[in-house]
């Protein structure tokens, strides 16, 4: 359990990192927080010529706020971000999928970027991403680009990022303050690859309906789903919890491996719906009704 | 730090004194098997290991790996023939066992050679550069199917993996049933797991010439009875292997005791390359191929009157023993053998045994050893017995205990329970759990649709075993052919050097159970002393110590049997000591006392000396001792419990020295709709005899109660169908953290053991024994069904709750051999449809056309035809950075001109190996283009199925879909559509089921 030999850098800065890969690119791994990549590493699963470690970066690990938008650096530490008041107040979904990442000691060094770049079809930055439906900024020596979460994650460990790019940040729109979200999930033991995971945010107007919702489902698919919910706009919050984990049940196809089968993730789709849209709905209400 | 004086006066045993071995621990002080380098000139190895389960190896090819510089040599199991021999076995079935695979490998992990390079880096390197020709066999790595009519045969000259089978009648078990109002029958399986300590497998071999001899620094744990086995494979006298131990141990529970193959094999490796050689196991290495508890096929039966009275037992066992007998195997079968009566009074049983191999790593020791397997089968069809027969499980076993006034008591199989109170510890159990309250909140939850269910479990734990019990697996004519074999031997040496400080040296190789720190409180006791005072060292040397065949650290044998050789040796000094004092105090023996360090005249507190005043006498004045007494003070106790006797003629044995009691029960609530289970109590009593110290004690019961409840819910060392090993990484064997393990309630029963000076019942198997049954029957009774197998995990409870067949109720017999993970396929299966520019005619000759083939493979380098149809390529496959060069083969088999045909294609390459097959049919469309609708169905081995399998579906969906859109852009490149629309419109086919 020890890596290839591989050439390490340890640029300072993002456009040093761009030269890198402009020159290595797939043959580049970049360090983040190493949480995934190290075990890969060792276990001789990944066999890069250059690891490119952006762990110094400085610029990569702020967060910053405007009056839509959340930004935060790629390299932005989990428990960091856990800890942020700007996250838990303009990004309360994302608040609420942290504690789901790992451990204590992993969300240490993961980091936000780092969980984006990896695409594994569990992780919860990712779904929380998606239903956010906020975007991932990608550089390179072309160019930035930005693509929505929802468009970013293609299958298992694929994305839309090119060899050459670097994730800089991740972009996340702010959460009306009478929103509602939820963020549930069920895996083996706290910490483990979630078997189903739910992510809900939603509002809900004076006369009890709908009027903004975004519902995404992570370790069911090869990546994280967000569920065309149009229909269910402007429809009575009374039933919704129960109409949407059908509808969501029915608009997935999901994988089967030796942890699930098909019919148990399908099942556990339904429940976890249910229980974070009355969870988000809850919360919604309870929002609105305090402004 | 001492304490100071007038507070050391109590006696030390039996109290919570803090553990002597954690300030080194705990600060990073203590030394393990990695932080030596006792010798100059180490090198360091890495092991080749079979990614097959099984496999004829040809030839093996080391030119590129030894080009590799830092190598010094590789070393292949050939190379060893003659070298070494097998070690032998007490099942005289011929199959050879050596530590590295030599004509074909029988399990996934099993070493092919052995890599010896400069650094475990450059080793590693080189392993990745050894070409190996397998020839693949099938493989069986379940003991059901190993025993079938057409079963591969894992051993060619045994000519069946059945290796051993014997039958056992106790009493009258066929009358007993004829006789019974009511029986009834519980099927099972049993998985394997381990106990996965924090420290790996270490060793540092060292062979050294004039005369020829090794050294070996291990880990190892004993028992030191495979030391001659070791050393008659290496084919050198006994004393000729060294064995050391390092000070310190991160943990065994049982496992380390299969290091014993490797220390085979680097001894043998480091005479072949005349270099030390290290070798570090890493734990893909030890999830692999370390060891594991035995996985068991079995069928119980109990007999009962119309009261509820069990009057016989039926077991039928197999048991798999992985791919080789590995001493002191098949031992995990007969360590309950004894007492298979469990804690009942019950006298008419039979046991039928077989023992088969399957391609699995061999199993070996892990905590509770063979407890688990025997208590599933008793434990659950107590609570079966007691649902049928509508009593309460607690009351049924009341009623059928070995009742307080029996001790000590012979059970019907020969073993002897020292001491006990079974009723108590019931009495007890019920008491700390709030029994009635739990099942008031049982009914109201049922009442509110909710899955609630208590269940309990109840068992003795022996300790300290004799070391013939493995001999029951022979016939008693056998037996008497081969010398005969008794005993547990124990020993402790303790000596007070010139200055009179205390060192105990103990050859009982603790690996994190506090050995020291008992010892010590023995040792204080006896001589007045402080237990900060007594230095206890636990290292093993196989040259210096006071070792026998017995010593080293299992079936609990440290409070059994251990303490009682410390306290003996204790006695030996303390006498000493009295004698010398008496001669300068002017006294008799008899009148002086060891207290707060001095020897004092009883009654005359100011005629006194200070302990190590008395003690130097001995060192510095041997002209003037008194009498007889010998200079020095160096005492050597070895001892072995008397009643550990041969097996008889009748396969009865007294098979452990002290048999204590655990009982436990386990509440659940299951969420139906997750199949989460929630442990709403769990409660356990224990009855160790005198707790020597309860801090210790209760560190013990948690941790064994720890390692059930991972067999219970989480932990397989999974294999699929094909063989393959699935549980190659901590994300893939899930082990309880903190966060898993609930609180538990404990309690005790004291019935002192006359075994031991101390009273003491050995003890650590504890619950991890009897948690896996004990959960078993809560959820089985939460579920209303009893055909429920193990690991628990949330899938299969979900599966279990959520079936409409139920086989509750008062049906006689019951299987539960079936786990739930047999609904899901082992294959990767998937499809997917493409609509084609071009005619099908056209599509037709371009996917039969080798060098259009080589162009539509993404990342072909090189196709070349090996016959009509059949062909080979080097392709470069990979997703995401897991990218690597694979040796291809594809044959294009049951052509249908122009309408269909199968693909059968297989890969190798450095992350494992898959073989699989497609179905391509296509159907002219009415505008010119073609549809193409694939299946396919693909098997991944070796690496990336151990660590990866959570991904492999959806990156093989994700490459075949690349080869499909790489064909269509072939065909149309000017209008073909974008690779990410492609896949978008894949997604969408899927996503209706297949229907276009």
């Amino acid at each position: 359990m020890k890596p290839v030999a591989f050439d390490y850098y340890r640029p300072q800065a993002v456009p040093e990192v761009t030269a890198l890969l402009s020159q290595k690119g797939d043959e580049a791994a970049i360090l983040a927080g190493g949480m995934t990549l190290g075990p890969m590493l060792n276990l001789r699963v990944v066999r890069p010529r250059a690891v490119i470690d952006i762990s110094r970066i400085e610029a990569l690990k702020t967060i910053s706020v405007t009056s839509k938008v959340v930004v935060t650096g790629a390299g932005v530490i989990q428990n960091h971000a856990l800890s942020s008041d700007v996250i838990a107040m303009e990004i309360p979904l994302l608040a609420m999928a942290l504690p789901w990442v790992g451990h204590f000691q992993t969300r240490n060094r993961g980091t936000l970027g780092g969980s984006v770049a990896h695409a594994d079809p569990s992780a919860e930055i990712p779904l929380a991403l998606v239903v956010c439906g906020g975007s991932v900024v990608l550089q390179s020596r072309r160019g930035q680009r930005r693509v929505p979460a929802r468009e970013f994650f293609i299958g298992a460990l694929v994305t839309q990022r090119q060899p050459d790019e670097l994730i800089t940040a991740l972009e996340w729109p702010c959460s009306a303050p009478d929103a509602g979200h939820a963020f549930l999930e069920i895996a083996q033991r706290h910490g483990d690859f979630a078997i189903a995971a739910a992510a809900c945010s939603l509002r809900v107007g004076k006369v009890d309906r709908i009027e903004e919702l975004s519902l995404g489902i992570g370790g069911v698919e090869d990546r994280p789903v967000s569920i065309d919910v149009r229909r269910f706009l402007g429809h009575p919050a009374g039933e919704i919890a129960v109409e949407l984990s059908e509808h969501a049940a029915i608009s997935v196809t999901p994988m089967e491996d030796h942890s699930a089968t098909a019919d148990y993730r399908t099942a556990l789709t339904k429940v976890l719906v249910e229980r974070a849209v009355s969870s988000a709905l809850e919360m919604a209400r309870r929002r609105r009704d305090h402004l | 730090m001492l304490e100071p004086i007038e507070t050391i006066s109590k006696r030390w045993v039996g109290s919570a004194v803090a553990r002597k071995e954690d300030q080194a621990l705990l600060t990073g002080q203590a030394r393990f098997i990695d932080d030596l380098s006792p010798v100059p000139g180490i090198r360091f190895a890495a092991i080749l290991r079979s990614p097959h389960p099984h496999a004829r190896i040809g030839r093996i090819d080391l030119a590129r790996a030894l080009e590799v510089p830092g190598v010094r040599a590789i070393i292949t199991g050939r190379d060893l023939l003659g070298m070494i021999g097998p070690l032998s076995s007490i099942v005289k079935a011929p199959l050879a066992y050596y530590p590295i695979a030599i004509d074909k490998a029988r399990y996934v992990g099993e070493p092919v050679a052995v890599v010896v390079a400069d650094t475990r880096y450059i080793a590693e390197d080189a392993c990745d550069l050894i070409h190996v020709d397998y020839e693949l066999l099938p493989a069986v790595t379940d003991p059901g199917s190993a025993t079938m009519r057409d079963a591969p045969v894992i051993h060619e000259n045994v000519g069946s993996n059945v290796i051993s089978r014997r039958s056992f009648r106790y009493g009258n078990p066929d009358a007993a049933f004829a006789a019974a109002d009511r029986a009834f029958e519980f099927s099972y399986s049993f998985p394997r797991y381990a106990s996965t300590p924090m420290e790996t497998f270490g060793v540092i071999a060292h062979f050294e010439r004039a005369p020829d001899r090794y050294t070996v620094w291990s880990n190892f744990q004993g028992p030191f009875v495979v030391q001659p086995l070791i050393a008659g494979a290496l084919r050198v006298p006994g004393h000729r292997l060294r064995l050391i131990t390092p000070p310190s141990s991160g943990g065994s529970f049982g496992i380390k005791q299969a290091v014993l193959s490797y220390i085979l094999l680097l001894a043998a490796v480091s005479r072949k390359t005349g270099v030390p050689v290290k070798w570090t196991e890493d734990r893909a290495e030890h999830l692999t191929a370390a060891s594991a508890s035995s996985d068991r096929l079995g069928t119980v039966a109990a007999a009962f009157a119309r009261d509820g009275e069990l009057t016989g037992l039926r077991f039928k066992n197999t048991a798999s023993t992985g791919a080789y007998i590995r001493p002191p195997e098949p031992a995990s079968l007969y360590r309950m053998h004894a007492a298979s009566n469990g804690c009942y009074r019950v006298k008419n049983i039979s046991i039928d045994n077989e023992l088969v191999v399957t391609n699995c790593t061999p199993v070996g020791l892990n905590r509770g050893y063979g407890g688990p397997q025997f208590y599933f089968a008793l434990e659950r069809i107590m609570e079966i017995a007691a649902r049928g027969l509508g009593m309460d499980p607690a009351e049924l076993r009341r009623r059928n205990f070995v009742p307080v006034h029996a001790f000590p008591y012979q059970a019907p199989a020969g073993a002897v329970f020292d001491a006990g109170n079974y009723e108590a510890a019931l009495s007890e159990l019920l008491r700390i759990a709030d029994y009635d309250e739990l099942k008031r909140r049982r009914e109201e939850s049922r009442r509110g649709g909710r899955l609630f269910g208590i269940g309990m479990a109840a068992g003795v734990e022996p300790s300290g075993s004799n070391m013939a019990y493995v001999s029951l697996a022979q016939t008693a004519e056998d037996r008497r052919r081969a010398d005969p074999k008794s005993g547990a031997n124990a020993s402790a040496v303790l000596a007070v050097d010139p200055s009179g400080q205390v060192t105990l040296r103990l050859c009982s190789c603790p690996n994190g159970q506090g050995h020291a720190t008992v010892a010590a409180q023995i040792v204080a006791d006896a001589l007045g002393l402080h237990p900060d005072e007594i230095d206890v060292a636990t290292e093993i040397d196989t040259a210096t110590s006071a070792w026998s065949i017995a010593s080293g650290n299992y079936s609990n044998r440290f409070a059994a049997i251990v303490v009682d050789a410390v306290a003996k040796c204790a006695e030996q000094v303390a006498q000493k000591i009295k004698l010398l004092a008496a001669d300068a105090l002017d006294a008799s023996a008899e009148e002086i006392e060891l207290r707060e360090g001095y020897a004092r005249v009883r009654g005359q507190s100011n005629k006194g000396l200070p302990f190590r005043k008395a003690a130097a006498r001995a060192h510095w004045n041997p002209a003037g001792l008194p009498g007889s007494t010998s200079p020095g003070i160096h005492e050597t106790s070895v001892v072995s419990p008397s009643i550990l006797a041969s097996p008889d003629d009748d396969d009865r044995i007294a098979s452990a020295v002290t048999f204590g009691f655990v009982i436990d029960l386990a509440a659940v609530e299951i969420d139906r709709r997750t199949g989460a289970i929630r442990i709403d109590k769990y409660a356990s009593v224990h009855d160790v005899g005198t707790q020597l110290n309860p801090k210790i004690v209760e560190g013990q019961v948690y941790g064994g109660f720890a390692h059930g409840l991972g067999a219970a819910l989480f932990e397989e060392l999974a294999y699929d169908d094909q063989g393959n090993f699935l549980s190659g990484t901590f994300a893939d064997y899930l082990c309880p953290t903190a966060v898993e393990v609930p609180h538990i309630e404990i309690g005790h029963i004291e019935t002192p053991s006359p075994a031991n000076a101390l009273g003491a019942k050995g003890m650590g198997d504890g619950s991890s024994m009897l948690t896996p049954a004990a959960i078993t029957n809560a959820v089985a009774d939460a579920l209303g069904r009893d055909d429920i197998a193990l690991p628990l995990n949330l899938g299969r409870v979900w599966a279990f709750a959520n079936a409409h067949e139920s086989t509750t109720g008062r049906r006689r017999s019951v299987s539960a051999t079936r786990p739930a993970r047999s609904t899901v396929s082992d294959a990767l299966t998937g499809k997917g449809e493409v609509t084609l520019s071009a005619q099908v005619e056209e599509v037709w000759r371009r996917l039969l056309d080798p060098s259009e083939l080589a162009a539509i493979i993404p990342g072909c380098r090189g196709l070349t035809q090996d016959g009509p149809d059949r062909y080979s390529a080097q392709v470069v496959i990979g997703v995401a950075g897991i990218r690597g060069t694979y040796h291809a083969r594809v044959e294009i088999r049951d052509k249908a001109e122009g309408r269909s045909l199968r693909l059968i294609g297989s890969a190798v390459g450095p992350l494992g190996f898959g073989s699989g097959s497609g179905f391509v049919d296509l159907q002219p469309e009415t505008d010119g283009r073609t549809r193409l609708a694939y299946r396919y169905e693909a098997q991944v081995g070796g690496k990336l199925a151990a660590v990866g399998q959570r991904m492999l579906g959806g990156v093989m969906r994700y490459l075949i879909a690349q080869f499909f859109h790489s064909l269509e852009r072939r065909i149309s490149p000017a209008d073909h559509p974008s690779w990410r629309n492609w896949w978008l419109r894949l997604r969408r086919y899927e996503r209706r089921g297949g229907e276009a």
